[in-house]
């Protein structure tokens, strides 16, 4: 694309719109992410902020508009969809662990499968990736062994095993109970100062504004508002955003 | 605590019900007398009909056409040889019939609106035509065309009527696996094939498995029906056993004892099976 050939972005996205029947879920969404870049997306619920992460690698359809991730174009062709799938990591709100495989089998299934790794590097790589959310010792259990925030973390690792060049978070600790949320914090922070490239929907705003490059606000499947955290939680713009705030932030 | 003196001493009885008197009507005992004069009822109404109409009970004939045992050999009766045809038969037939059951399943689930309409059509016509219409139809129109025997025109008549049911059970295993799986799945970039295989499959058999052995034994009692094309199946021995011998009673009942046997033993070890599935969790 001419547009975006100069400054190659990890993630583009050009007008990118969605409707469930004909609900509009998502509308002219234009969106840049710079590799290494991390951004926030907030909002209220049903503001398309999930939608919008789930269509960069199709888990939704966009029905209008482009998303390119590292320079190429998410089309309608499945290997299309199976390559960038395996460029893009992703950790869901209920984690979405395969119950029937042990914690090791979980991060090594993709990367042999799909990346044609050996067992033994896979096995390598997902004792290097367990270490770093701190849970090896787990890796021979099943998932419903593990706490919900361990899980959560197993699922990180897992996404970072098929080694993605773009992180994507669909709120990762809205599931989970108040306690356990630090850890996966603490390691999505880590992943942050490693220079990951990352687009958080969450709405833990402490986290927000510790590793936050931008924020983006959402509403009713548009983009309100993007800004540097700082600006945004000091002086935002719109009045929506303003009342969102408030509302999040007045306990 | 609350709980004081005469309430602990009371709860260390054995609970009200746990010894029941020998005579009364819920001891294990009433029940079986029960049973033996239920059993001992239908027993005299058959015996009594049979000799109202003078038949003669010949049971001591039987068991030849079951085993002999010449010169300390053991031969197969034609019976068994029957219930060999029908085994047979069965065992094929339920391979056959979860492959096209898995086909059409995936059919079914897929994106493409011809695969869906070819799995509905299939299934409908299946379903909505008797079996023995669809059994000539193999074996008179299909056979002759694709140059089988009456055994194979049997076999693939019953692997496409249970396929049908087949694909129901295996297209609600996977639709039972949560949707986060296919997601989580999906996201790691696995193709559909092996999304198939290593995720949505291995979660989908433990719920499939149940229902697969009902359909087996389904199966094994639906291939009775052979007998009209002559296939030399248990109940085929048994008709040409009547037509020479004219003992119908005792070779019906000995037929049917003898599939009584099989399907209920399959049921056994289902049973064991599924709770040694569950045992292994």
């Amino acid at each position: 694309m001419s547009e975006s050939g100069g400054d190659r972005y990890m993630l583009e996205m050009q007008g990118v719109g969605k409707w469930f029947g004909n609900f509009c879920a998502l509308y002219d969404i234009d969106l840049q992410v710079r590799s290494g870049e991390k951004v926030v997306v907030c909002g209220p619920s049903g503001s398309g902020k999930s939608t919008m992460i789930r269509c960069v690698n199709r888990l939704e359809e966009h029905q209008a508009g482009h998303i390119f991730v590292d320079g190429t174009e998410l089309t309608d062709d499945t290997k299309n969809i199976e390559l960038i799938r395996r460029e893009v990591g992703m950790v869901f709100q209920h984690f979405n662990l395969f119950p029937h495989l042990s914690v090791r089998r979980n991060l090594t299934l993709g990367p042999i499968r799909n990346l044609n790794l050996s067992k033994n590097e896979a096995d390598e790589r997902a004792m290097q990736y367990l270490e770093r959310v701190r849970i090896a010792e787990q890796a021979d259990k099943f998932p419903s062994q593990l706490s919900g925030g361990q899980q959560q973390r197993v699922a990180i690792a897992r996404a970072l095993c098929m080694q993605p060049k773009l992180m994507l978070f669909d709120e990762p600790t809205s599931a989970l109970d108040p306690e356990m949320i630090s850890g996966v914090l603490e390691v999505m922070v880590e992943l942050a100062q490693d220079g990951m490239t990352m687009v958080c929907v969450t709405h833990e705003m402490g986290f927000a504004r510790q590793v936050a490059d931008r924020m983006v606000f959402m509403d009713s499947g548009e983009i309100v508002e993007v800004a540097p955290p700082d600006r945004f939680f000091s002086d935002p713009e719109t009045e929506r955003t303003k009342l969102f705030l408030s509302q999040i932030l007045s306990h | 605590m609350t709980i004081v003196g005469t309430h602990v001493g009371s709860r260390r009885l054995p609970p009200p019900h746990a010894r029941t008197p020998l005579l009364s009507r819920k001891s294990p005992l009433f029940s079986l007398v029960q049973l033996a004069v239920l059993l001992g009822g239908v027993t005299w109404l058959i015996y009594s009909g049979a000799q109202a109409m003078e038949y003669n009970w010949q049971w001591y004939r039987v068991d030849r056409y079951i085993y002999r045992i010449v010169d300390g050999e053991f031969i197969f009766g034609p019976l068994l040889r029957g219930l060999g045809v029908t085994l047979e038969m069965a065992v094929w037939s339920v391979f056959l019939s979860i492959a096209i059951g898995m086909v059409t399943a995936l059919l079914r689930l897929s994106n493409s609106a011809s695969g869906r309409f070819l799995a509905t059509v299939y299934l409908e016509g299946i379903r909505n035509t008797p079996l023995l219409v669809q059994l000539f139809l193999f074996y008179y129109v299909l056979a002759p065309i694709l140059e089988i025997d009456r055994f194979w025109a049997g076999v693939l008549c019953l692997s496409f009527f249970e396929g049908s049911f087949a694909s129901e059970i295996i297209r609600a295993g996977l639709q039972s696996v949560p949707r986060g799986q296919y997601e989580g799945s999906d996201a790691l970039g696995f193709t559909k094939l092996d999304r198939l295989r290593f995720i949505l499959l291995p979660q989908a058999i433990p719920l499939i498995l149940p229902p697969m052995t009902g359909l087996l034994i389904s199966l094994i009692k639906h291939s009775a029906i052979v007998s009209v094309i002559a296939v030399a199946d248990l109940t085929t021995e048994g008709m040409n056993i009547i037509s020479e011998t004219f003992m119908a009673f005792e070779i019906w009942f000995t037929v049917a004892a003898i599939y009584l046997v099989i399907t209920v033993s399959l049921s056994f070890f289902v049973s064991w099976l599924e709770h040694l599935m569950k045992r292994h969790r």
